[in-house]
């Protein structure tokens, strides 16, 4: 990063009479628009817009970016975030003009080629999960989720109305339990053992005639493998309730293990995570939904399907829950995806994983003489270690997270799950060099060397950033969410 | 190509210091008999070059907007997007970073989500905005379950002239609730205020407006807020971001939550999506407010400083309270129309609006005067209205234009039974009055 202290707000930029855009003149004839509209819905003034220069624009817009840690440009080991690099080349397909200037209702004859791509997508993304049909629409991993609970409730208002209760482990995200209230079911936390999996004996004494599902992330956010996988499966279908995955974590198994094949009945994809598609700050990501036959006809519409020759969008499914966004889908981000796969072919999506898992054990092999590894290895694609020894000399996960700030890493995910004291989740995904890996290594010792020598520098990090530690109570204490002209 | 950072050398080495044989060591817990045998059953792998071609193989089956001229709306639309607003907006410090959870390392973003909070403020004269929803039709569904919290009433008036796909959205996220929906039909095209004040009972949380609606008209926003004022129902907008631009605020109107479409904003129409969900509200109900807040503040020098806040209102603290599981969302998208806002600035957007607003009523006019076609409502319209084909289907007018390389409108009947012989047309800045004189001429031709 190459930032100033400060960059002000474009508000405060502002020049009068400045535009960065140049429109052209009206060249039909003008009516005054109270000719139609009633004069009391007319603006009197423009909206207080900035305005400002197409320089002062990009300067403005440059600055921020380069106050920035990014994939492009740092380590980014956020764990269950998948940050692996964003291929170029998913760009340029996402950006063809042929697939950007294209109207959601046009002619279904003109739009083929994007009905194609999302057609062959769905099948790949079925041969991925090895389950029978796959749902573009949703447009996150929570809306995924979200979608995933809906078909599970629609399925049993068909069939056993009474099941209203879903299962959810302790170390779940919270979007599980708030997915869940939104489709007015009610949740049950089952407990984890000590080695952080399932605990069987628990899950058979919850599971009974009311549970719908149970909501499951395998590998979970320990990056564990639950080996008992089959059994929670055989367990929850004897009672009659349904495997819901949450595929956060996929970059584990891709092209590996098929969650359709250890029973699962319904998941979601992030396609930002597993399938390269950039984080952009925050979205937009796509959340893709896969399920088992007998769910199939609850999914949402409309649904993407090959007829004769012709690609077509299907809103004629009696038993769907209906739509859940918008349009179609992330579409951008659904080309970008589908270029991704193409690019990797089966080979090449299987050594994604192999890679990933490899990476992750080598790193928390070498953490391990300096923090708290709790569970045992081998990890999956990411693995969680503790600063319990650096907290005892008064140094929290925390500074630890801002302290690699000054050293050019972007910090792992940090108390989550909630079950590890001082947790730090890494996720080093397969895209990165072995040198890097190295240096996260020898940082992250270093790091532990400083928390013994100088415990008040890590107190006191990020110290090279364009801004120091942020009082982040303030913020939410003396609310600020706009600028207003001061008066 | 596997996009692999490490060669089987290095990984060889990586596997002696694991001290494990093998790749497949580590995949031990995995039981054997759930792992596949055999690859995947995908297409073969591409290189570069042949990947390029594949793409645009598929990119060209389709007929852009760009190669034809383009009079197709209905909640996407046609707008002019200044080549700057591309550049800055893929800039990959922006395109490859995650949700700024570590304020420190992600000032750029956090502050640029704020200048998007101000911005949408600014245009629709709000108190509060979030930093982005997935789009409006769940913006929609967002801001009923806010109404319903707020209220805990169970029905949500919504006028039959709100774009469908919202309508259709908002009856999937409340099918698992107790909530029903009343739809009111249009009197004369627009809301039926009468039936409105009828219908208006205690157990209303939400009356939902588009303004302008679906068919492009123009509601009498002020009327319709003096019918829910003092009613414990909440009152819904969903605006058009670039009819701010010329119409008053919906903030001026007393209105407690405004959404919207944001794809408007410099965001490419993508054949539906990625879009960009607005939510803006009044600020009683910001501790409620769905989706991610960002915060001005300072750091711990006093140097201003943005970070993500109220997180406490978000699902991994409420969880099963909370009454929205949304997380990321749309966050380059609010970073584009924050940046696409800034360019057009006070001046462009006063100037699209009008353009939009002279050149639909040029074409609205010229059409009219054709012999076949009568504009179908005598009402007010913005960029948008909908016009009766008396010859010919509307479907055979699409088809017939399309061939002259114009895609004409909106065929209305697929949501509309009694539209069925009505076509709904939108015109942007972009099109210049050669291009409508053409499709005039066009719409004329048709034997």
């Amino acid at each position: 990063m190459n930032a100033q202290k400060e960059e002000k707000l474009i508000f405060e930029q502002s020049i009068e009479g400045a535009c960065a855009a140049n429109l052209p003149a009206c060249d039909v004839p003008e009516i005054k628009p109270d000719y139609s509209i009633p004069p009391q819905l007319i603006a009197e003034t423009a909206p207080e817009l900035p305005e400002v220069t197409e320089s002062q624009l990009t300067r403005h817009f440059t600055h921020l970016a380069n106050r920035m840690m990014s994939v492009d440009a740092n380590f980014y080991p956020l764990g269950s975030c998948t940050m692996k690099y964003n291929p170029k080349i998913n760009e340029w397909a996402a950006g063809l003009e042929g697939f950007t200037n294209l109207h959601p209702y046009q002619h279904i004859d003109d739009v083929q080629g994007a009905l194609e791509l999302m057609y062959n997508l769905r099948k790949y993304l079925e041969e991925i999960a090895g389950l029978a049909e796959v749902s573009l629409s949703p447009a996150a991993g929570a809306h995924g989720e979200l979608t995933s609970v809906m078909v599970i409730r629609g399925y049993y208002n068909d069939t056993d109305r009474q099941r209203d209760r879903i299962l959810i482990p302790d170390s779940a995200h919270g979007t599980n339990p708030a997915s869940c209230a939104l489709c007015g079911m009610h949740t049950t936390v089952v407990k984890s053992t000590p080695e952080g999996l399932v605990d069987l004996a628990d899950l058979a004494e919850k599971v009974d005639e009311k549970t719908a599902a149970m909501m499951i992330t395998n590998p979970n956010t320990l990056g564990l493998f639950d080996s008992n996988i089959t059994e929670i499966a055989r367990i929850l279908h004897d009672n009659g309730a349904q495997l819901y995955l949450d595929g956060a974590n996929m970059n584990a198994i891709i092209g590996r293990v098929r969650p359709g094949d250890f029973g699962v009945d319904i998941m979601h994809y992030n396609l930002h995570k597993t399938f390269a598609t950039p984080h952009g700050c925050g979205g937009p990501g796509a959340g893709p939904i896969a399920v088992a036959e007998h769910l199939r006809e609850y999914l949402p519409v409309p649904q993407v399907e090959r007829k004769d020759d012709k690609f077509i969008l299907d809103y004629a499914r009696k038993k769907s829950i209906g739509q859940v966004r918008t349009f179609y889908g992330q579409f951008s981000v659904l080309v970008r995806a589908y270029t991704y796969i193409r690019a990797l072919g089966a080979k090449g999506i299987k050594q994604v994983c192999e890679n990933a898992v490899l990476n992750a054990n080598y790193l928390a092999k070498c953490l391990q003489t300096h923090y708290t590894l709790p569970y045992n290895l081998p990890c999956m694609h990411e693995f969680v270690i503790s600063a319990d020894r650096q907290k005892s000399r008064g140094v929290r996960a925390l500074d630890i997270a801002k302290r690699l700030l000054d050293y050019g890493i972007h910090p792992p995910t940090m108390y989550f799950p909630l079950i590890v004291p001082e947790c730090i989740m890494v996720e080093p995904t397969e895209t990165e060099t072995l040198e890097t890996l190295d240096y996260f290594i020898e940082t992250m010792q270093k790091i532990a060397n400083e928390v013994i020598s100088q415990p008040d520098l890590l107190h006191s990090a990020p110290l090279t950033m364009p801004v120091r530690r942020v009082d982040e109570v303030r913020a939410a204490r003396q609310l600020d969410l706009r600028w207003k002209k001061e008066k | 190509m596997s996009y692999i950072g490490t060669n089987d050398k290095q990984a060889q080495a990586m596997l002696d210091k694991i001290g494990v044989k093998s790749i497949d060591e580590l995949f031990a817990p995995v039981p054997k008999e759930i792992q596949l045998t055999e690859l995947l059953n995908l297409p073969a792998a591409l290189d570069d070059i042949s990947l390029q071609r594949h793409l645009r193989e598929l990119a060209s089956k389709n007929n852009n907007t760009e190669d034809n001229i383009s009079f197709l709306g209905a909640g996407s639309y046609d707008h002019y997007i200044p080549p700057v607003v591309d550049d800055l907006a893929n800039q990959s410090a922006f395109v490859t970073a995650y949700t700024p959870y570590q304020a420190e390392a992600s000032q750029g973003a956090l502050q640029a989500f704020y200048e998007y909070q101000t911005l949408i403020c600014q245009i629709t004269a709000m108190d509060v905005c979030n930093s982005s929803m997935y789009e409006a039709g769940s913006a929609l569904a967002e801001a009923v379950l806010l109404a319903r919290d707020v209220t805990s009433a169970s029905k949500v008036i919504v006028t039959e002239n709100v774009h469908p796909e919202y309508r259709s959205v908002l009856a999937t996220y409340l099918s698992s609730l107790p909530m029903t929906i009343e739809t009111i039909p249009r009197a004369n095209g627009v809301t039926d205020m009468k039936m409105l004040g009828e219908k208006l009972d205690d157990d209303v949380a939400a009356v939902i407006i588009q303004q302008p609606d679906f068919l492009g008209l123009i509601n009498q926003l002020d009327k319709i807020a003096d019918i829910v004022r003092d009613k414990k129902a909440l009152l819904i907008v969903i605006a058009d971001p670039i009819s701010l631009g010329l119409l008053k605020p919906p903030g001026s109107f007393d209105v407690d939550i405004v959404i919207g479409e944001g794809q408007p904003l410099g965001i490419p129409q993508s054949f539906g999506g990625p879009y960009l969900g607005l939510f803006a509200a009044k600020e009683k109900y910001l501790r409620r407010l769905p989706g991610r807040l960002v915060g001005a503040t300072v750091d711990e020098q006093g140097n201003r400083a943005y970070c993500l806040t109220l997180q406490t209102r978000e699902q991994h603290i409420r969880r099963e309270r909370a009454t929205s599981n949304i997380c990321s969302n749309e966050g380059l998208l609010a970073i584009r129309a924050a940046i696409y806002l800034s360019a057009i600035g006070k001046s462009g957007l006063k100037q699209i609006a009008n353009l939009c607003f002279q050149k639909a009523h040029y074409l609205a006019n010229k059409i009219s005067q054709l012999d076949g076609y009568e504009l179908k409502f005598d009402k007010p319209f913005f960029k948008e209205f909908v016009i009766v084909c008396k010859k010919h289907s509307p479907a055979e007018i699409i088809e017939f234009a399309r061939k002259a390389g114009i895609f004409a409108g909106v065929d209305l009947g697929r949501w509309y039974p009694e539209l069925s012989d009505c076509l709904l047309i939108a015109v942007t800045e972009k099109r210049t009055k050669e291009q409508i004189d053409n499709f005039v001429e066009v719409l004329g031709q048709i034997k």
